[in-house]
């Protein structure tokens, strides 16, 4: 590979998304699911939502500062206190992995470990974690090589569309540090925090199923068992 | 979400303070996973946010002399579920814990939130709905002639059929807990039938909490018998919902005899409701299925059902003999 073939590194995701909104792309498929003049609003609300999420929010004159480690990095942030641990990752730290599916505890998609154990970050408010350790999807893996809960993932199909996938996988690895993952109700019952749309359970059942057997690296920060 | 500013109390007598001094408009963040929501939802919008995440003290789990136990108000439910004291001299406490909510939320979420989470009414948790006398006090009750499945069938009045939505209480109430809270005026006790409310004067209270008053502990009251304990959710899924029923039962069975039991419903009421006329039915009966459905009768007796929800009054029947029959360990038909 050469020099050249680094700069010109194919699009991310968020770039495309950022072009489609950009020259208007939402218009012409929005009104085979929307009535025009709400498809509209919907469209123009969401070019609006793409802008904030290209400049930092601001701050605010409430703002705090808050100092944590995310995926084993230092990071200090001067955050408006409204802003939840999931869009301080998402929109500050462009820690995109980690999903919102339903913004109210309901589904799980934003699951990420802090000080080892597995909460909802769209729930949580981002200055209450001064001094706390974070790990998101993207701090599992070392280096080039994947997790190996993420690994089994990929083997057993564990997902379709991927949305629900970072926050079951993070779900997954806890799951498998507390010791719930005896037998597969087992699994079930301490994985229901974390729904999939297209019902790849019994895939995330097998893949944790096989990720158990195998030693779990230690993560940036050591995880500790709940029980 | 409306703007608030934020502090991180770092000493409980100085968020005491700061509580009084906000006179009414500040609230006191524990896991958040309520507040946090209602906030999204604008149905809360504290000027103020007192963050007691950091108060060490109140996060202790600690034995108390004499056999009871000391929940700190910090405490998260996913400890206090798998607390091996808790395991083993309040398992109605720790399978009504685990049966609530998600792994991820019962390790935000904890024993003082919980206590006082707030209901789970549509009308109440959606501003667009314009009549709910709990969130705006006078506008009427849209539950009453809308969709209420999941609302109350016992206590409730006509200005409010609003159930508490929590698991742990239910258990809370079983286990006869008392609740410790400090304010200005120093700390007091109440009993854990006294701490919710029913359906009255102040719909927007659902408990006897002041405004300037935080809890710091719950604690569990020494009692062996209570070993002998159950809790049975009946719900929509098998997981992750809230209950439509459910049954805390502890029972004392000497000989065939039940000499003591206690028996405490959720999801049939505006507080864990605590169904005594049943406890003195079962006191002294044999442990049998007829005592249990006799049991069950005297609890639903004063139970009224909506459009929606009279099958729950059936459904706490069958919940109560089932969650007994399991403890007492006899065989059911069908
Ligand atoms: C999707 C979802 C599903 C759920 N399912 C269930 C379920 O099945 N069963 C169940 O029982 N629960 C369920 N819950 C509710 C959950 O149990 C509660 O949200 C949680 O217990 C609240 O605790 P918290 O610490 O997060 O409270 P917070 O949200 O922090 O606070 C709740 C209230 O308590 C006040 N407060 C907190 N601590 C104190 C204190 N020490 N002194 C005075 N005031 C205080 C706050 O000011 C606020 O008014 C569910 C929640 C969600 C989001
Ligand atoms: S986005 Fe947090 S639980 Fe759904
Ligand atoms: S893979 Fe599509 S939601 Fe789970």
């Amino acid at each position: 590979m050469t020099d050249s073939d680094f700069q010109s590194l194919p699009p991310t995701r968020r770039d495309f998304l950022r072009q489609l909104a950009a020259a208007g792309a939402a218009v012409t498929l929005a009104p085979y699911f929307l009535a025009p003049s709400f498809a509209e609003a919907r469209e123009t609300a969401a070019a609006g939502a793409m802008e904030t999420a290209l400049s930092p929010v601001p701050a605010g004159p409430e703002a705090v500062d808050v100092t944590l480690t995310i995926n084993g990095a230092k990071q200090t942030l001067k955050l408006d206190p409204r802003v939840s641990l999931l869009d301080a990752l998402r929109e500050r730290l462009n820690l995109t992995g980690s999903k919102k599916g339903c913004d109210h505890g309901q589904c799980g998609a934003c699951t990420v470990l802090v000080n080892g154990r597995r909460i909802n970050s769209c729930l949580s408010l981002a200055v209450t974690h001064e001094g706390d350790e974070v790990i998101t999807i993207e701090g599992l893996a070392q280096g080039n090589e994947l997790h190996p809960v993420q690994s089994a993932f990929i083997k057993h199909d564990g997902f379709q569309c991927g949305y629900c996938t970072p926050g079951q996988i993070c779900s997954a690895v806890a799951c498998i540090a507390e010791g719930h993952t005896k037998h597969d109700d087992e699994i079930r019952e301490w994985m229901s925090g974390n729904l999939c749309r297209c019902g790849a359970y019994p895939n995330i059942v097998a893949a944790i199923n096989e990720a158990k057997g195998q030693p779990q690296p230690a993560l940036k920060r050591q995880l500790s068992s709940v029980s | 979400m409306n703007p608030f500013t934020y502090s991180r109390a770092t000493d409980g007598n100085a968020a005491l303070s700061e509580l009084a001094a906000a006179n009414g408009q500040a609230k006191l963040l524990g896991g958040g996973t309520n507040l946090i929501d209602l906030m999204k939802m604008g149905v809360e919008q504290p000027k103020k946010l007192i963050d007691i995440n950091r108060l060490a003290p109140l996060a202790k789990i600690e034995e108390l002399p004499g056999g009871g136990l000391r929940l700190g108000a910090l405490s998260r439910n996913s400890d206090v579920a798998e607390h091996p004291l808790v395991r083993e001299r309040y398992p109605v406490l720790s399978q009504a814990l685990l049966a609530g909510a998600s792994p991820q939320l019962r390790n935000m979420a904890t024993t003082g939130g919980n206590l006082l989470q707030r209901t789970r009414c549509y009308y109440f948790y959606d501003p667009a709905f314009p009549a709910c006398n709990k969130r705006q006090p006078g506008s009427g009750c849209g539950a009453l002639e809308g969709f209420n499945r999941i609302h109350a069938i016992l206590g409730q009045s006509d200005q409010c059929i609003a159930t508490h939505p929590s698991d742990m209480c239910v258990a809370l109430a079983a286990l006869e807990a008392v609740v410790r809270v400090q304010g200005p005026k120093g700390e007091r006790e109440i009993p854990f039938g006294e701490f919710h409310t029913l359906p009255g004067e102040h719909l927007e209270n659902d408990t006897v909490l002041g405004k300037d008053e935080l809890i710091t502990a719950v604690d569990l009251p020494a009692a062996p018998w209570v070993k002998h304990s159950h809790y049975l959710k009946v719900r929509d899924r098998a997981s992750y919902t809230f209950a439509l029923v459910s049954v805390a039962a502890v029972l004392e069975i000497d000989g065939g005899t039940i000499k003591q039991a206690r028996i405490a419903l959720g999801g049939v009421a505006h507080k864990p409701w605590r169904a005594k006329e049943a406890e003195q039915k079962l006191a002294g009966s044999r442990a049998d299925e007829a005592a249990f459905r006799a049991a069950a009768d005297a609890a639903l007796a004063g139970a009224k059902g909506y459009k929606y929800n009279s099958f729950k009054i059936e459904l706490a029947r069958r919940a109560i003999v089932r969650a007994l029959g399991t403890l007492a360990g006899t065989p059911r038909s069908a």
